[in-house]
């Protein structure tokens, strides 16, 4: 009977254990994988590790909420991350998506980053990120397609009081 | 077996009809591989009958209802934001997709230029820093290498110019501030886009400091030289000069600004003293009293 129970114990663990260890790789999916290319010199100004972490959990954080206010149509979620000319014209998108009942859930699956450009006065770093995402079109609520984009963006941030935020970000061609 | 035979012939019949009507239906893209941002451009189509022809970037969506088999066009302005663009054509019974990017123009159309510092210091190498980024005149970045120029002219001395090609849609320069103090004009110049910033070059720290020293009743009037930086500029009013007398190992302190160009004050004319003088981190000359300088 006790090694009837001690048994029952050790399956119970080892289906929390697996029930953990499933939650942790569902969750390590939805986190897109980021490459930061090594940065041997940005230009006029040194980039010190500390700014070029901050640069980039911004950025990815941009990223993120540029997903939502684009999936919820909502352009306030851009206000913390974004600024200037990136900003106008996502705010415009989001709103050109409600008026024409469209939404669109952008998946950033990858980041392959590189940082190029510091400016002398640290007022603006610019980094380019090859980004894999999926982007899904839903027109008035039914999934018309789910694409899967492989392509290369530029982008430009700036500092404000709290974080950097995104002024430019413009794919090229590659 | 012959009723048999006859509607497998009439099923072959109906799927043959059925992928005839599928092929006339698939409604195929015929896209440009990149459109020049505001450019007209079109889209041509293959089937028939109608669909929904979506155009989906971050910097612009775009939903038409088109006819298959027709081009489609878009007018100069309907795109005109750079990025990567999805395209999805969905009929009642099939869709096709495809992508294409739009280019920033090629025409420079207005510049983001940032100056700095705004006040310098004479005579300093490299003093001065212009970051230019180049925008189109829907405000993409132009990312093509583009021929871009700097210019710093002041108030003497022949103007500093530099150019270069832009890389990644931004060029940069450092400068040397001018020995002559006064209000520069640093111009930076994409295509016919420019942009001008003033830069205030004021005078540098004091290069020397001397003072004389003449009895006033019981006091001695203290007055340095005009103060100058070691190109010749007047040093600004308001400058803190420091004098220092020291007396039977007493010291006292006077701290005076500088009113055109000269420091004045008075001490007491203790024979066997010694005064000095300072600004910043500039010493000026000594002088003993009462036993000559």
């Amino acid at each position: 009977m006790k090694s009837a129970s001690r048994t029952l114990s050790i399956w119970k663990a080892f289906l929390m254990l697996c029930s953990l260890l499933i939650a942790l790789s569902v969750r390590g999916s939805d986190q897109p994988v980021v490459h930061v290319e090594p940065t041997d010199s940005v230009g006029p100004r040194v980039l010190e590790k500390q700014t070029q972490e901050a640069v980039i959990r911004d950025y990815l954080q941009a990223w993120s909420s540029l997903s939502s206010a684009f999936a919820e149509n909502r352009a306030d979620l851009l206000d913390a991350e974004f600024v200037g000319t990136a900003k106008e014209k996502f705010v415009d998108t989001v709103r050109e998506q409600a008026k024409l009942g469209l939404r669109t859930r952008y998946r950033d699956s990858a980041h392959d980053l590189q940082l190029v450009f510091y400016s002398p006065e640290g007022l603006s770093v610019q980094l380019i990120d090859t980004v894999t995402y999926d982007v899904q079109i839903l027109d008035h609520e039914k999934v018309q397609t789910t694409q899967h984009v492989r392509t290369r963006y530029v982008a430009v941030l700036t500092p404000t009081e709290v974080r950097w935020k995104v002024r430019v970000l413009q794919a090229e061609p590659e | 077996m012959k009723s048999r035979l006859t509607s497998l012939l009439l099923g072959g019949l109906i799927l043959v009809a059925s992928a005839q009507l599928a092929v006339t239906q698939t409604s195929g893209l015929r896209l440009p591989k990149t459109v020049e941002a505001g450019a007209a451009f079109s889209i041509q189509t293959t089937g028939s009958g109608s669909a929904i022809l979506y155009i989906v970037g971050l910097g612009q969506v775009l939903r038409r209802e088109v006819q298959l088999g027709e081009t489609t066009s878009f007018a100069p302005g309907d795109l005109h934001n750079a990025g990567h663009y999805v395209v999805l054509l969905v009929a009642p019974s099939s869709t096709g997709d495809g992508a294409f990017d739009v280019t920033a123009a090629r025409q420079p159309s207005a510049l983001s230029f940032l100056a700095k510092p705004s006040r310098v210091p004479v005579d300093l190498h490299d003093g001065i820093s212009g970051v230019v980024y180049v925008f189109d005149k829907f405000q993409n970045l132009i990312l093509e290498p583009t021929q871009a120029s700097f210019q710093l002219s002041g108030v003497a001395g022949a103007p500093q110019a530099r150019t270069m090609l832009t890389r990644n849609g931004v060029a940069w320069t450092k400068m040397d501030s001018a020995s002559k103090e006064g209000a520069a004009q640093f111009v930076a110049r994409v295509g016919n886009a420019v942009d001008t910033r003033v830069i205030t070059q004021v005078p540098g720290d004091p290069c020397s400091l001397r003072m004389n020293a003449r009895a006033s009743g019981q006091m001695l009037a203290l007055e340095t030289d005009p103060v100058r930086d070691c190109s010749g500029n007047a040093v600004p009013d308001g400058t803190i000069v420091t004098f220092t007398e020291t007396y039977n190992g007493d010291e006292a302190t006077v701290d005076v600004p500088l009113k055109r160009g000269i420091a004045r004050t008075e001490m007491p004319a203790y024979k066997g003293a010694t005064i000095s003088v300072a600004t910043g981190v500039v010493m000026g000359n000594e002088i003993h009293w009462g036993g000559g300088q």
